[in-house]
């Protein structure tokens, strides 16, 4: 029991991080229609960009701690958001009336780059940094002697995520930008007749889930303490199997799927083999798919002809 | 990312709109390099984190963005907005068909004559050997992609199966390439129907992801199931192909000895090159036929318009089914063959990357037109090794080109669709006009 409890903490803290990547794909697939490949590789941007910062912060004298994690948070979201920015301007914006398989396509090819920028400028090892955020508490000592630990990164990163939400939540249901989202989800040329700026609005869905990306980058730096620049496709793809398990579209659908990817593939490395999690991961997404086309929380798409 | 963003839907005019928009396109460049570019880390000996600037290089960049959105403003003035021509027009189209019709039997007759021209090269002849490979799996994506529009991201995955079951029947029982090419065969279309079974009711994008997965999944059992396949240490010593049971050695058995004539180690490599030769025109020739026949018609019909399909009484769950199938087999006859000229595989072959070149070759020939696949594949490979010297810069020159290509032809470079049934006489459109169905 205490041990499927604390595989149940770490499942949710990983789900955690899988969701915030995953919102990401789920709201620019809402908005534009497309699987942004890359955006597995701007959550290692982001995680690459907090890590340099750390290291100049560091390098300058800083230590106190909470000054240090807002610093590196702001810096990395902002620089992450400008990549994002910098990519839909670039790779996607052109192709916006193409066909279907043409800014798929793109992306793809922007995640080679995006994945070869960082090897050439930061090299191909594992970047490793020192536990900034360490201690922790214990919630239960059994009488076999297992402890059931919650450490003090699996808190923050569990409370990062939800208040990011809370704030993202808001700002789509009540905000002028928000509105505008959703609207152009529904129909961008009649958005556009009814006087919403259809680019700005496509621009910043991007700069919102880069920014996102970049705290997880930040978050993954912080819990398994380094980065390296491979990271972003695994990541990515479990986070977009994130997306669709959750109903790609939905965004409490994509911390849902998070959430349910992180703790399938922590259960099934603490319960069955750790070779194998990846593949139980990517089993269930096409179970799921089998019984459920849209996902867990999708609404089913009616076409019409 | 030297592609530097464009401030500016409409062409700039004058001078200082133009001197603007490229200094914001800098300082954009500036904030994105600066920590990426300009500080690099590096983990010590000891595993501390050191760092060190490179503000040389990050001043470097961000004036060739300068530089390159000035350049890039200027050529956009200098060739006006973008054409909306929509029909081909007459001449063009005579001189396409023209092209059709005399380059591919000049390229054709090239390609067989490429061992006698190029014998004693033998990069050359392994780099044809190399495109000759992607040229086939390139056909066989194309039956999947460009003819019956599945999007398979997971293609790799039936190269994987060819390559392993010709690998393991070959090193374990001993079989023949012969023998097992056929199998290896059957085995990647059992694999594509098995496959193409739950993902029948996918549409679109879930399909890819689903194919993706997919492609992993086989990619990660190969890895960890080591027991049968040798884990990351992938299968050696596979055995070469012979000719019909002869082998291609020095030995008194060997095809030499037999022809009489002066070994040569050449000797495998010319016969490999007119295997894959063979195959890939195996692929191309049925190809050819089956869109001739009821099935090739339900997949081109499938690509355009799923819910027309049905309302046609097309049954869209063999056509699926037999478009998988035909797609997987070829693929992994294409992996036997990979496997017989290595003489060792490993899963490190068969990652994602690959999935997306040959869908990259695809895409970029055309999505269905048998030359157009065939051109994306010596450009993309003939282009990939001319920037071998450059080792990591490679990839991301291949990233960048993809995207660029992308923006340049999204329809790929023979991007016209020609009727296969028409009144009174056939007018290619340009395929932007097709509207493709959600398959």
């Amino acid at each position: 029991m205490d041990y499927f409890a604390q595989q149940l903490i770490n499942g949710l803290v990983l789900g955690s991080i899988y969701g915030l990547i995953a919102i990401g794909y789920t709201m620019v697939y809402g908005i534009v229609g497309m699987i942004n490949f890359a955006h597995g590789d701007v959550f290692m941007i982001g995680g690459f960009i907090a890590l340099i910062t750390f290291l100049i912060l560091i390098s300058l004298g800083l230590t106190a701690i909470p000054v240090i994690l807002l610093v590196v948070l702001l810096v990395s979201m902002a620089i992450t958001a400008l990549y994002g920015w910098t990519i839909e301007r670039i790779a996607y914006r052109p192709l916006r009336h193409s066909f279907r398989l043409a800014p798929m396509l793109s992306a793809i090819g922007m995640s080679f780059v995006l994945t070869n920028y960082s090897q050439v400028a930061q090299g191909a090892r594992v970047k490793p940094i020192p536990p900034f955020i360490t201690g922790g508490y214990t919630l239960h000592e059994s009488t076999d002697g297992f402890v059931i630990q919650l450490s003090n990164i699996q808190i923050m990163v569990v409370i990062t995520t939800i208040v990011l939400l809370a704030i993202f939540t808001w700002l789509v249901s009540r905000t002028r930008l928000g509105r505008d989202m959703r609207a152009c989800e529904q129909d961008q040329t009649m958005a556009a007749l009814l006087g919403v700026d259809v680019d700005r609005t496509i621009s910043m869905t991007f700069v919102i889930g880069a920014a996102l990306a970049a705290v997880a980058g930040l978050m993954y730096l912080l819990y398994y303490g380094l980065v390296d620049f491979f990271m972003g496709f695994v990541a990515g793809i479990k986070a977009f199997t994130a997306a669709v398990l959750g109903g790609i579209g939905s965004l409490p659908g994509a911390m849902l799927g998070g959430l349910a990817i992180g703790l399938i593939e922590t259960f099934w490395s603490a319960y069955f083999s750790v070779e194998y999690k990846d593949v139980a991961a990517f089993s269930i997404l096409i179970v799921v798919l089998i019984f459920m086309p849209t996902g867990l929380l999708g609404r089913p798409e009616v076409e019409k002809v | 990312m030297t592609a530097p963003p464009t401030m500016t839907a409409k062409p700039a005019t004058g001078i200082s709109s133009l001197l603007k928009t490229a200094f914001i396109n800098a300082l954009v460049a500036l904030v994105l390099f600066s920590l990426m570019v300009g500080i690099r880390t590096e983990a010590g000996p000891d595993g501390q984190l050191t760092y060190w600037t490179r503000f040389g290089e990050l001043a470097s960049l961000v004036a060739i963005v300068f530089g390159g959105s000035i350049v890039i403003e200027l050529l956009r003035l200098w060739m006006g907005p973008a054409g909306t021509e929509k029909l081909v027009p007459p001449a063009v189209q005579s001189g396409l068909s023209f092209v059709g019709r005399y380059l591919a039997p000049a390229l054709l007759i090239f390609t067989l004559l490429v061992p006698v021209i190029f014998y004693n090269q033998r990069y050359i002849l392994d780099l044809a050997i190399l495109v000759l490979t992607y040229v086939m799996l390139g056909w066989g994506l194309n039956v999947v992609v460009g003819l019956a529009g599945l999007l398979d991201l997971g293609y790799v995955a039936f190269y994987a199966v060819g390559a392993y079951s010709y690998g393991l029947l070959a090193t374990n029982f001993g079989w023949s390439f012969w023998i097992c090419l056929p199998l290896a065969g059957i085995l990647a279309a059992f694999w594509g129907v098995l496959l193409g079974f739950p993902v029948l009711r996918l549409r679109g994008d879930y399909l890819a992801i689903v194919t993706l997965a997919f492609g992993e999944i086989i990619r990660l059992v190969i890895i960890n199931w080591q027991s049968l396949t040798g884990g990351p240490n992938g299968v050696s010593g596979i055995p070469r192909p012979t000719f019909f049971g002869i082998p291609l050695d020095n030995s008194d058995d060997g095809l030499a000895a037999k022809l009489g004539i002066e070994y040569s180690s050449t000797h495998r490599i010319v016969f490999l090159f007119y295997l894959i030769l063979a195959l890939a025109l195996l692929t191309n020739w049925v190809t050819i036929r089956l869109r001739r026949l009821p099935i090739g018609r339900a997949w081109e019909a499938l690509r355009e318009d799923e819910v027309a399909c049905r309302a046609l009484g097309i049954n869209t769950t063999t056509t699926k089914l037999t478009a998988f199938a035909t797609g997987a087999m070829f693929g992994g006859f294409a992996g036997a063959f990979f496997a017989t000229r290595q003489g060792f595989i490993s899963p490190e072959s068969f990652t994602f990357q690959e999935s997306a070149l040959v869908l990259a070759i695809v895409v970029l020939g055309g999505m269905g037109s048998q030359l157009g696949v065939a051109l994306a594949a010596l450009a993309m490979i003939g282009g990939f090794e001319l920037f071998r010297g450059l080792e990591t810069y490679r990839m991301l020159v291949f990233g960048m080109a993809m995207v660029l290509i992308m923006i340049w032809r999204p329809r790929g470079l023979i991007g016209h669709r020609a009727p296969t049934v028409y009144l009174t006489k056939a007018q290619a459109i340009s395929s932007d006009l097709v509207k493709e169905g959600h398959g």
